[in-house]
């Protein structure tokens, strides 16, 4: 392995960009180093498509996680974009200084770092590490107003991260006493592609209790229902970059955690079947969020009940398992965080012009400022699920695969996703049409990254290039 | 020789789930860290000794951090905290201390049938350790759900977090454990750091309007 490949790109350009940032001045310098940074780090991530390094014993690269390190340095670089206007007008606002611009910029690189690093990882107590460190930067990004509110939102989201991760810690030392009589002592029993070619030969009840620990653990960063508590409160008080990021990407990489640890039980076949437990929560989430979406006074809290929901018909999707659910799984998770991110810019020109994130100040938007209002509506079409979007496509996918093995289970996926439909156009009727309501202050936005988002999920849902086609369905087939 | 190296660990590792009860029912913060402070002592001899049986010299780093950092340091910071914050009364409390035993008792019952059950074929000592392990995690996350109070829920966090060091050296030559250590170290310290910076009084359901208008008073 050469020293400077692709790979090692994809965790060096982020953690020299986090040092840089930390020391340069001015905000102008900073935030462009940071676009700059994160489309590097995107491009080194695309070039893993055609030239694939040699995995070691820490590091791995195959077709599963390719394709999450590609959406998420892509996601990287275009909320990067974002932030730089975003954080521009929290400047001249004063809610944040430029002592704040310098933690910020670092932070934002640091947990692309962690992110990359978790996706790369072949040793489970690496990518342990890396989701602890992603989830420590996220806490410190949400705190970062000072407001009562948000430190609350940060302590929370602590110390539920906390105990998550601690409990999926617990998990991988179980998974490694599971794999230490068969592969050995020493770092051989936490590298994941080792342990995948034993793990037909472990103890089933060991690995069947590590993985309860591992799901609840690493569950609890998706955000699936009953421990999700954290999840509205970080997503409502952080920037809204972060919320951008936290939706579209970390939770992701919290579920990518779990499939890593669903395929080593899948090749055992004495051990439990993680499928029935993930299509639970996964329903779980779904209906709850969607319930709760009904209720909301805050603009991102609402999104972040939808994101939830949406963590639920991915799980659920994964749970299914099979050729055509994984497919469709992987399909919804790429097509949400496309346009979660993208509502979180809209959400977050429309927090800055309105001067609230309150939905009952909110009102006739695509008359007061028609491009922000629109293109919130287009994401809002498209998250529900509507014709011809891509999450359409998935959401069909996904229900068409239910109903032909378990039409018993697609009943309340329906109902699920029908309730949720009705809340989000129940909201955005009042937010986005009628008299425009409170005040207006102008602010410049970024339109470049939203549309780019919502061009992709409606290209995605006309016409799904064959090459990806071919890429997910080798995906779902590694996924079992 | 192997016995007593079995009975000794078997000593520590159950000695740490007796401090584990005993911090349940404290209710003086300064008590409940000088309990936490034997627990992460506890857990020092318990580390120590592994490293002792295993032959494993990198043990020893993380017996040193848990005794510096865990037993001493943090205890000390969390004195100041107390005092700097002067909630050294504040003792709130959700469940009662017999209902919170009952629930501890009935935990580590849980996590004996569990985990004895499905480690049958591991080695008695790792076998034992995992077992008091899960009780002491499960024993730490009762105390996070029973208080009210910023740094009641922290040495609960601690707490379980020792039972993780426990799981992790009681699992022979597992890589990364030093590194583990360390990481949750870090976190650690991140939390107190956040509860001193931020003045955190009270957990995170209880709103309470008077300590936020008290709060932002500060603030100006």
């Amino acid at each position: 392995m050469s020293f400077f490949d692709a790979l090692s790109a994809v965790l060096i350009i982020p953690i020299v960009a986090a040092a840089l940032l930390a020391v340069l001045p001015g905000y102008r310098l900073t935030s462009r180093l940071n676009v700059v940074a994160s489309l590097a780090t995107f491009l080194s991530a695309l070039s893993l498509f055609f030239a694939r390094p040699q995995s070691g014993p820490y590091l791995l690269v195959d077709d599963l996680n390719n394709v999450f390190i590609v959406l998420t340095t892509f996601v990287g670089f275009t909320t990067s974009v974002f932030s730089a206007t975003y954080i521009g007008h929290e400047l001249e606002t004063g809610k944040l200084t430029a002592a704040h611009l310098h933690f910020y910029h670092a932070m934002y690189q640091v947990l692309m770092f962690a992110m990359n690093l978790a996706l790369v990882a072949n040793n489970i107590g690496l990518m342990w590490v890396a989701i602890e460190l992603a989830t420590l930067t996220t806490v410190m990004m949400v705190g970062i107003y000072r407001t009562h509110e948000a430190l609350e939102a940060a302590w929370k989201y602590f110390i539920l991260g906390s105990v998550g991760i601690a409990l999926a810690l617990f998990g991988t030392i179980l998974v490694y006493m599971a794999a230490r009589p068969v592969v050995g002592e020493g770092l051989d029993a936490m590298v994941w592609t080792t342990l995948l070619a034993h793990a037909k030969d472990f103890d089933p009840a060991l690995l069947d209790v590590a993985f309860v620990f591992l799901l609840l653990g690493y569950g609890t960063k998706v955000g699936l229902a009953p421990l999700h508590a954290w999840l509205p409160d970080a997503h409502a008080e952080g920037p809204t970059p972060i919320s951008a990021v936290l939706s579209g990407l970390l939770l992701n990489v919290a579920l990518y955690a779990l499939l890593r640890f669903k395929m080593l039980l899948a090749v055992n076949p004495a051990a439990l079947a993680p499928g029935p437990l993930m299509v639970s929560l996964g329903l779980i989430s779904l209906v709850f969020a969607a319930l709760m979406l009904f209720r909301r006074r805050d603009i991102k809290r609402m999104f972040a009940y939808s994101s939830i929901e949406h963590m639920g018909i991915i799980t659920f999707a994964f749970g299914m398992g099979g050729p055509l659910a994984n497919f469709a799984g992987l399909l919804h998770m790429t097509m949400h965080s496309l346009t979660k991110s993208a509502i979180f810019y809209a959400v977050g020109h429309v927090a800055q012009v309105k001067g609230t994130q309150k939905i009952a100040d909110l009102g006739g938007l695509t008359q007061s400022d028609p491009v922000l209002g629109w293109g919130l509506v287009l994401g809002v079409v498209a998250i529900a699920g509507l014709p011809p979007l891509g999450i359409f496509m998935s959401e069909f996918l996904i229900v068409s695969s239910t109903f032909a093995r378990a039409p018993l289970l697609a009943a309340p996926l329906v109902v699920g996703l029908l309730i949720g439909l009705g809340a989000l156009f129940l909201r955005l009727n009042g937010i986005a049409f009628g008299e425009p309501r409170g005040k207006s202050a102008p602010a410049h936005a970024s339109y470049v990254p939203m549309f780019a988002h919502l061009a992709l999920v409606l290209a995605a849902g006309v016409y799904l290039p064959p090459q990806l086609v071919i890429w997910f369905q080798n995906v779902a087939k590694l996924l079992g | 020789m192997r016995g007593l190296a079995f009975d000794i660990a078997h000593l520590l590792a159950g000695g740490l789930v007796l401090v584990s009860f005993l911090q349940l029912y404290q209710d003086r913060l300064y008590a409940l860290l000088n309990v936490f402070a034997v627990h992460a002592l506890l857990l020092a001899l318990s580390v120590a000794w592994q490293a002792h049986i295993q032959d494993a010299w990198h043990l020893y780093i993380t017996a040193a951090i848990a005794l510096g950092f865990k037993a001493i340091a943090i205890p000390l910071a969390l004195h100041r905290i107390i005092v700097r914050l002067g909630i050294h009364r504040e003792i709130e409390k959700v469940v009662g201390v017999g209902p919170a035993m009952l629930l501890g008792i009935g935990l580590v019952a849980l996590s004996m049938v569990v985990m004895l059950r499905v480690t049958a074929e591991a080695d008695p000592i790792a076998r034992e350790d995992l077992a008091f392990a899960l009780s002491v995690v499960l024993l730490g996350l009762l105390m996070m759900v029973t208080r009210r109070n910023a740094v009641s829920q922290v040495v609960g966090f601690m707490s379980l977090e020792n039972g993780l060091v426990l799981a992790a050296t009681g699992a022979k030559g597992m890589p990364l454990v030093v590194e583990i250590s360390i990481a949750f170290s870090i976190l650690i310290a991140f939390i107190v750091i956040g509860i001193f910076l931020f003045r955190i009084r009270e957990r995170f359901d209880s709103v309470d309007m008077q300590a936020l208008d008290r709060y932002r008073g500060e603030r100006q």
